[in-house]
């Protein structure tokens, strides 16, 4: 099992453990590695409509599939199937990549709590229940890679962490087995903030603003006092110029990670409404240098050139209605559209719970019901949002070299009379909509559900009319 | 009804007449419902009632009515159990107050009328209607103990006068924890059954009161929150019951039985666990939307629920119910389209969302099928109208043209 799940299931994590241990160890589980593509099992889905994203429709194409990865893909005539590879039939199907999604809440998180509005160095990723359900029903919708996102209670409630459902017939045992990591090896994921509603609070208790000109106030503190500690740690160095590890400052959790945000290895993925929102998430990049995903995007629509001119992405949600709250009354279905055609790259996302991941499809479906192009419809769900989370170049397309994550769909992506009948991770069948288990996690009923709800600490006075 | 209401309502409803309006709609598909699909078809309304139906061979379009195009027509959609119209799109608090459907100062609160809260002009009504809903069965939301009255509607954009079906329709209560918050609640399951039945046991010494009252001396004072309840033992006005484990619907129907009143089951979540028991008491179910959120008290509701009380043939129609932040109203359409997705297939689904609900509603003599006698009131579509890339053209109230978005 440990060597199947080396050849395919955790090649980077495997990896990273290598390097931790010792040189002896080392050698001998490489060796069982080396050892293992002359034996690894290729898969074949052959007869289907392929639709890569990256490139057009291949009707009655052929996926070859080995180790995890795509190793081939093309025109039934033009990919040979070898001798002695599984033969994952789909003829009558539609394939495509495992859905993207950018801004998820599942796994009962929790991150920042209520002692203040910016908390950058709280980490998601120390709250996930990887047995919560909600991982399973995201699989029966066709989700593979995820965002989890703390909630938009704070200005930052903390770092997201993005995850691969590494589900098969074995729950992962901790959060470990499907965290993403960088190069560094440190889990991979972005940092939440939010301006707007969310995260003001009555009268500025608890140093939470009051007003949005506060909450900017308290951003660009926060990120003037990591560029002076940034500035520490550069002048900690000996009459040599040598690094002086004496004069380092204070080790500060939230600064560094505004560090790593400055430097664009960590990406602020940005909870923003309104049009006006909008702008100052813009103007505030501007001015610290970061990387932005501006998320929900209500009023995008509003402002789409000013966000295509920032080349700033946007990942869209869509609700059935306007409204709930002030700063969503001008939210559209044709938000999507207007934001494409602008020349915007346009993602959608769950924000589950909000909308329910098994509704994904749902998201884009709609969009082009408003005006939005079908490619970039089937962007939005896949290429487009592994981009927003530096994974374009794993996931998002069936793309020789990258992941073999993918879906097998009875009919139209965009038609609800479509249903996930397979999601593939690396190689792997993590859902098989014929398999009861799965169906129930698919179509809900007795055990489908979890108490588990997201903790989003502070904007429980904006749902106060929702009893309970 | 008591008759103490209805000479209330009266004169309120005794306003002035709708504007008629004449219309014809040309179709490549008409969905009657109550009767064969039609291809090729045209509906006439006339002074607001439908007055022809069938093929575009065999019926003609009088002078002077405007013609309008379709590629699928169905009757107006009903929507069983909303709150909009007393639900508002800002979710405002007190600089924008538009949230009528939950009073939280006392637990149990049947007088509070449906139709003094009802805003007609709501934005979110011209939201739900360009998706094709004419009538609504809306009012006070699940969440209190018993919550207060509930109407029927058309979705015009008129006066309350002209957009009232029926005044008052049922009472609303809710058997789960959700009734345990608020000013004098309830703390616990078996507490709140307590209360309740204590509400319909004083109920019944009222009407006691009120029908042994000879006429002689001073009659008995009104007591508007038990005359309301009087209309439920009566079996004037539904009780719904919001109950979504599996013990809280068996609560609804025990109490059905002890006090012999017509209990509707509203969202009912784990219907599917009680289904013979809810065939046999007779118990209507307004089924939750089938995308409604799948945590807490709902946390096992299933996309197959509708099919499965199809298939058992438990009287059900399916709700857009009530949401308390984002989204703030649901789309009738977009919930029926789930379920016929998940084996309710096309023509059960549309009749869940037309004939179905009249029927429950009482009031299928004036909507839910395209028939001639019938408000003509339609929904038009450039598609199969549950599939998620076609459109609702335009939509059609007692002969006026009340949308003509394409959404």
């Amino acid at each position: 099992m440990l060597t199947r799940r080396a050849s395919g299931r955790y090649p980077l994590d495997m990896r990273l453990m290598f390097e931790s241990l010792s040189k002896a160890l080392f050698a001998s589980a490489l060796g069982l590695l080396s050892a293992l593509p002359s034996q690894a099992q290729t898969t074949a889905v052959t007869g289907g409509t392929l639709l890569p994203v990256d490139g057009p429709a291949i009707e009655g194409g052929v996926m070859l599939v080995e180790g995890g990865k795509i190793t081939a893909i093309g025109a039934a005539d033009a990919v040979k199937v070898p001798a002695g590879a599984a033969v994952v039939d789909a003829t009558g199907k539609v394939v495509m990549p495992g859905l993207v999604d950018t801004h998820s809440h599942i796994g009962g998180i929790g991150a920042a709590d209520s002692s203040g509005p910016l908390q950058p160095g709280v980490r998601v990723y120390d709250s996930i229940n990887v047995r919560s359900s909600g991982f399973r029903r995201a699989l029966a919708g066709g989700l593979t890679s995820l965002n989890i996102m703390p909630g938009s209670g704070h200005l930052s409630s903390g770092q997201t962490v993005y995850v691969k459902l590494r589900y098969g017939d074995e729950t992962p045992r901790t959060i470990d087995a499907i965290a993403y990591r960088f190069p560094d090896g440190s889990p991979m994921g972005g940092l939440k903030m939010a301006n707007g509603t969310n995260s003001i609070r009555d009268e500025g208790k608890g140093g939470f603003p009051g007003t949005r000109g506060k909450s900017a106030f308290l951003v660009r503190s926060l990120y003037i006092q990591a560029q002076e500690y940034r500035a520490k740690i550069e002048a900690a160095v000996d009459e040599d110029g040598n690094p002086d590890e004496s004069k380092l400052p204070d080790r500060n959790l939230h600064l560094e990670t505004l560090l790593e945000v400055m430097d664009g290895k960590r990406i602020v993925h940005h909870h923003t409404h309104r049009h006006d929102d909008i702008l100052t998430v813009l103007r505030l990049a501007e001015e610290f240098g970061f990387r932005v995903v501006l998320h929900h995007v209500s009023e995008g629509w509003r402002v789409a050139d000013e966000i295509a001119a920032a080349k700033v992405p946007c990942s869209a949600i869509l609700v059935d209605s306007p409204g709930g709250k002030l700063e969503a009354l001008n939210l559209v279905m044709e938000c999507g559209g207007i934001l494409e055609k602008a020349g915007v790259r346009t993602a959608f996302h769950t924000d589950d719970w909000i909308t329910d991941s098994r509704l994904f499809f749902r998201s884009a479906a709609l969009a082009v019901r408003a005006g939005m192009t079908r490619q970039g419809a089937l962007e939005s769900l896949t290429l487009a949002g592994a981009e927003m989370m530096d994974l374009q170049d794993r996931v998002g397309s069936l793309t020789p070299g990258k992941d073999a994550d993918f879906i097998i769909l009875s009919g139209d992506p965009l038609s609800v009379y479509t249903r996930v009948e397979e999601t593939w991770v690396e190689g792997e069948k993590v859902f098989d909509l014929s398999d009861p288990k799965d169906q129930l996690y698919a179509e809900g009923g007795y055990g489908a559900g979890e108490e588990i709800s997201p903790y989003f600490c502070c904007y429980d006075h904006l749902m106060k009319k929702e009893a309970n | 009804m008591s008759s103490k209401i209805t000479a209330a309502l009266f004169g309120l409803l005794a306003a002035g007449p709708i504007a008629a309006a004449q219309v014809a709609v040309k179709a490549e598909t008409i969905h009657t419902v109550s009767g064969p699909v039609i291809k090729d078809g045209v509906v006439v309304v006339t002074d607001g009632k439908i007055a022809a139906v069938g093929p575009a061979a065999e019926v003609s379009i009088p002078a002077g009515h405007e013609v309008l195009e379709a590629k699928v027509l169905v009757p107006g959609l009903v929507d069983v159990r909303a709150t909009v119209g007393l639900t508002g799109i800002y979710n405002g608090d007190d600089q924008a107050h538009d949230q009528d459907m939950i009073e939280s100062s006392a637990p149990i609160q049947p007088g509070l009328r449906a139709i003094d809260a009802y805003n007609p002009r709501e934005e979110l009504l011209e939201y739900v209607r360009s998706f094709g809903v004419t009538t609504i069965h809306t009012g006070h939301a699940p969440g209190p103990l018993v919550s207060g009255q509930t109407m029927i509607a058309k979705t015009r954009t008129t006066t309350l006068a002209d957009a009232v079906v029926k005044p008052f329709f049922g009472v609303a209560a809710t058997l789960s924890p959700k009734a345990q918050s608020g000013s004098g609640a309830p703390g616990t399951r078996g507490k709140t059954y307590a209360m309740l039945r204590e509400a319909l046991i004083g109920a019944e010494a009222y009407k006691a009161t009120l029908d042994n009252f000879d006429g002689e001396g001073a009659p008995p004072a009104r007591d508007l929150a038990k005359e309301a309840l009087v209309a439920v033992l009566d079996g004037e006005a539904p009780l719904i019951v919001t109950a979504n484990r599996a013990q809280d619907i068996a609560s609804a129907l025990r109490l059905q039985k002890e006090f012999s009143v017509k209990v509707w089951l509203d969202m009912a979540a784990e219907v599917y666990t009680l289904m013979d028991e809810v065939k046999a008491a007779g118990v209507p179910v307004l089924i939750h939307p089938t995308t409604y959120r799948a945590t807490s008290e709902t946390k096992n509701l299933s996309f197959t629920t509708a099919a499965k009380l199809a298939d058992a043939g438990v009287p059900f129609a399916i709700q857009t119910g009530y949401e308390g932040y984002v989204p703030k109203v649901r789309v009738l359409v977009f919930e029926a389209a789930i379920a016929a997705a998940h084996g309710l297939g096309f023509e059960r689904t549309l009749e869940s969302i037309t004939l179905s609900p009249a029927k429950l509603l009482g009031i299928a003599d004036r909507v839910g099928s395209i028939e001639v006698g019938k408000d003509g009131d339609l929904a038009l579509f450039d598609g199969d109208p549950f599939e998620y890339t076609t459109h609702c053209t335009g939509v059609v109230i007692e002969g006026q043209v009340a949308s003509r978005a394409v959404r």
